[in-house]
């Protein structure tokens, strides 16, 4: 019965993982930007969330429909800005640029608002809730409620990409930015939405995740990254159902890791990504799921 | 290709091929001499500042290796504190069976290049930015494992024996002769490998992949090569930090600090050319000497810097000085001289950068 509640709780939180995520594939399959400041700027939002949530005394759940625009504006910004000058030198200057933005807000966060590690909403009736199925397995209403918003907002996505009519201009500058130019869409300005909506979800990561358990300036790159790419990769590059399967099979394989011993939990999760990366590296959802 | 068609236009006593603008002799014997003044400093300066100059080695030495990934073979490796790790274990576990940990620093060096084999094997279909990110997990991935064995130190790690039969100055003297002589073993490796076959590969690849591979260069071979002896490098300068702490802490040798530190030093000081972490290093430790009291702040400010640099300052400080003074001190690539310098017209120039050592040091766009 231990290793059914593993499976499931692994389950759940592999929903957050794929929340972590989408941001991430997001923004490399349309601007091939592999943003190493991703897990980062989740845990500023947390910060940030924290921050709204102290000043203006507003219901904790509220703080997403500031936060979130908030981040979208700022990837929007950071994507005009920065990431659009380091794209047009080279891939290697993408990478060291956002490397570089990792470490400074990283040792800013902890400069500022030292090494202590905090949550978000402790005491929600959300967040310390559960209910139980026969004896042993018990199901916090938390992460039975990010399961369902990764649900959503991966469906969401998806739907936006294949049918709206930004999401075919997304797809369009994604495949061949000049062609698209020529069509008379501006690139640049389809990048920054692109960057907007994978700052979004950023947003959303990083707040479910301060709920979920506690943000320090460190959460961002060993946690949300590394997981977040690990998804990315069990599931299959550019497949949204992949990096949602991915997210599972991470969290499945860390619970039982868990199980086994309390200290492997991150461990076993790892390995599982290595021998995903050497027996099928195109992951378990190979290309041509979704485009 | 137009050293070719240019042979056939103009008379061959017109222009050679050379190394350098400048005499190669005179910076050897002036590498030479600042080795030996640096070799004499136990006995010249405090022991604070050898101190100082041990981690300006450790630096100095990651960053150069951290070039010769990023700079020449195009490899962005977020994951390089895996043997910076690696080297302090390995010295680590070779002192706890009795070996002496400066005789256990070169066997330590080789066995983190040796390390880096299977290592690479797991990352090497990666490219760009996931190679970035899969090399940070294996970095992660490497210290949960070595966490999980308490005989040496566990999560918490443990002092570094085999060093309390040293006095004091003597300790001090020994760990700055060895930081020294990695970091001199390191930079000639690197200046003897891409003055060879592996540098003209690695400056092809980096130049035209596909024209390089068609061409037979042994694209694969050459980079798993450089992820050696990066490996092997970072070892060494991971087995230097062992030793000047005197002991062997899992999150502080395998955090990406170090490798925020060497790439920070690198693109600051100008990416692909070996001058350039000379250069950064001096900056970085400029700025941590003087910040040291702000704790973080440092590294802020050289993130800062450096994304100013990588946007704004490709070829980074080296790059200006080079741009107007055309000098090199590591000369790895070509020069083509012709038999009218002065009158030389600016198409040449093109010419030259098309061919030859001009490319070199270039970033790898």
């Amino acid at each position: 019965m231990a290793w059914v509640n593993a499976i499931i709780q692994g389950v759940l939180i592999g929903g957050l993982y794929a929340l972590f995520a989408c941001g991430l594939s997001l923004m490399f399959g349309v601007m091939k930007v592999v943003n190493l400041a991703h897990g980062d700027l989740a845990v500023v939002a947390g910060y940030v969330a924290i921050g709204v949530i102290t000043v203006t005394h507003i219901p904790v759940l509220w703080s997403f429909l500031i936060v979130v625009p908030l981040m979208a504006v700022l990837g929007y910004v950071l994507q005009r800005t920065i990431l659009q000058g380091a794209l047009d030198r080279s891939v290697l200057t993408t990478l060291m640029v956002t490397f570089g933005l990792s470490v400074v807000i990283e040792n800013g966060l902890l400069q500022f608002f030292t090494a202590n590690s905090r949550g978000i909403g402790t005491g929600l009736a959300l967040v310390t809730g559960s209910f139980t199925i026969g004896s042993q397995i018990q199901i916090g209403y938390l992460p039975v409620t990010i399961f369902a918003v990764a649900v959503v907002v991966l469906l969401g996505l998806q739907y936006f990409l294949s049918r709206s009519k930004y999401g075919r201009l997304i797809r369009a500058v994604a495949d061949d930015k000049e062609a698209a130019q020529l069509a008379g869409a501006d690139y640049r300005h389809v990048f920054g939405i692109a960057a907007a909506i994978a700052f979004g979800t950023v947003a959303l990561a990083g707040i479910a995740y301060g709920m979920y358990s506690q943000l320090s300036p460190t959460t961002g790159t060993d946690i949300i990254l590394l997981f977040a790419f690990a998804a990315v990769v069990i599931g299959g590059l550019g497949s949204l159902w992949g990096t949602l399967l991915g997210g599972v099979v991470l969290g499945v394989a860390q619970q039982i890791g868990a199980q086994i011993n309390i200290s492997d939990e991150t461990l076993a999760g790892f390995i599982v990504f290595l021998a995903v990366l050497v027996l099928r590296p195109q992951g378990l959802i190979s290309r041509g799921a979704q485009s | 290709m137009s050293l070719v068609t240019e042979a056939t236009t103009r008379p061959a006593e017109n222009f050679r091929v050379t190394r350098s603008r400048r005499n190669v002799a005179w910076t050897g014997a002036g590498a030479l001499a600042v080795v030996v003044v640096l070799a004499m400093f136990p006995y010249i300066v405090y022991s604070g500042t050898t101190a100082i100059l041990v981690q300006a080695f450790i630096v100095l030495t990651l960053a150069s290796m951290w070039n010769l990934l990023a700079g020449y073979a195009g490899l962005v490796s977020v994951g390089q504190q895996a043997f910076v790790g690696l080297g302090a274990y390995f010295v680590l576990i070779l002192a706890l069976h009795g070996t002496s940990p400066f005789a256990a620093l070169p066997v330590a060096a080789i066995l983190s290049g040796v390390a880096a084999l299977p290592l690479w094997w797991l990352v090497s279909r990666l490219r760009t930015g996931y190679f970035a990110i899969a090399t940070w997990v294996l970095a992660a991935t490497v210290m949960l494992i070595i966490e999980k064995f308490s005989s040496i130190g566990g999560g918490t790690g443990m002092p570094l024996p085999g060093l309390a039969g040293f006095s004091p100055a003597l300790l001090t003297a020994y760990t700055y002769w060895a930081g020294l002589a990695v970091t001199v073993v390191a930079l000639l490796v690197i200046y003897l490998l891409l003055r060879g076959r592996l540098g003209l590969v690695l400056t092809a690849v980096r130049d035209d992949e596909v024209a390089a591979r068609s061409s037979g260069a042994r694209v694969g071979l050459a980079r798993m090569l450089v992820f050696m002896v990066a490996g092997a490098g970072c070892g060494a300068a991971g087995a230097v930090l062992a030793i000047s702490q005197l002991q062997v802490q899992p999150s502080a040798v395998f955090s990406v600090q170090w490798t925020a530190v060497m790439a920070f030093a690198t693109i600051i000081g100008g990416l692909g050319t070996i001058e350039g972490p000379i250069i950064g290093t001096a900056v970085y430790m400029v700025l941590q000497q003087t910040l040291s009291s702000y704790n973080a702040w440092y590294l802020i400010i050289l993130g800062l810097i450096a994304i100013f640099v990588a946007l704004f300052a490709r070829r980074g400080l080296w790059g200006l000085v080079d741009e107007h003074l055309n000098v090199r001190l590591f000369p790895v690539g070509y020069w083509l001289r012709t038999g009218q310098r002065s009158a030389a017209p600016s198409g040449l120039r093109s010419e030259k950068r098309g061919t030859s050592a001009r490319a070199t040091r270039e970033d790898s766009a």
